[in-house]
């Protein structure tokens, strides 16, 4: 399984949010692939993805995709996380 | 793994901001004074947010401002603003601010083992409250390496 963490730049703020995911899966017992990519690859980062994390501010420049799309308002929040990627992906 | 550089020069407790442009380029300011960068990279900074919105804002309170590498990153580097009174930022949720971050990484490989650092120190709830009410440069550094031990545990 393959999630990608979308971010303005791909540095920072989704570094964040794979960390803070893989920290999650972990806990949930889910094997799957973080990774964190930009605004400008979104369309081939969030390809074969099966989970597309991101800003709300974000959101809109996601095109068409068969991924959910998850968006987080708090970074830190691991159970703000957690809940949503267990209702994505359980 | 620790976190970036995070010199005393480079905090900035209390800063009055008109704005969250302001904010941002103080965080800037506190990085170029502390060597991480030059000031043109305060600039990149404001440029992330005017094209892609108010991301940045990523958690109740909290700004995490940055750019890509580039020349103007001279290390990586940590910067801490708190502000005297918040400011907004545009973002649906997370606004207004009071804290705002500065990072800068002279390779995109860096920023993997910092940022997880960074979440070490903010998973923890209280830390944006109590970096917003520090009164000097001695309780940020107190704070972040606090939370940094509370994590290890």
């Amino acid at each position: 399984m393959k999630i990608v963490a979308i971010c303005g730049v791909g540095l920072g703020t989704s570094g964040i949010l794979k960390v803070n995911a893989e920290r999650v899966l972990d806990r949930l017992g889910i094997d799957a692939d973080v990774t964190a990519s930009d605004a400008a690859h979104i369309e081939e980062a969030a390809a074969d993805a099966q989970v597309v994390l991101t800003s709300p501010e974000l959101v809109d420049r996601i095109g068409p995709t068969n991924a959910d799309v998850i968006v987080v308002q708090n970074y830190f929040d691991l159970e703000e996380l957690e809940r949503k990627l267990d209702e994505a992906l359980g | 793994m620790s976190l970036p550089p995070l010199p005393d020069s480079a905090i900035t407790v209390g800063a009055h901001a008109g704005g969250w442009r302001e904010a941002v380029e103080l965080a800037g300011e506190a990085l170029a004074r502390s060597g991480a960068t030059e000031q043109g990279y305060a600039q990149r900074m404001v440029q992330v947010i005017e094209e892609f919105g108010a991301y940045i804002v990523i958690a109740p309170g909290l700004a995490l401002a940055h750019a890509r590498p580039g020349p103007d990153v001279n290390s990586d580097g940590l910067s801490v603003v708190t502000l005297d009174e918040p400011v907004v930022f545009g973002h649906p949720h997370n606004d207004p601010v009071s804290v705002v971050l500065g990072l800068a990484v002279s390779t995109p490989e860096a920023h993997v083992t910092s940022v997880a650092e960074l979440a070490n120190v903010f998973n923890d709830p209280g830390a944006i409250p109590a970096l917003a009410a520090a009164t000097d440069i001695a309780d940020v550094q107190r704070i972040l390496s606090l939370s940094e031990e509370n994590a290890a545990r």
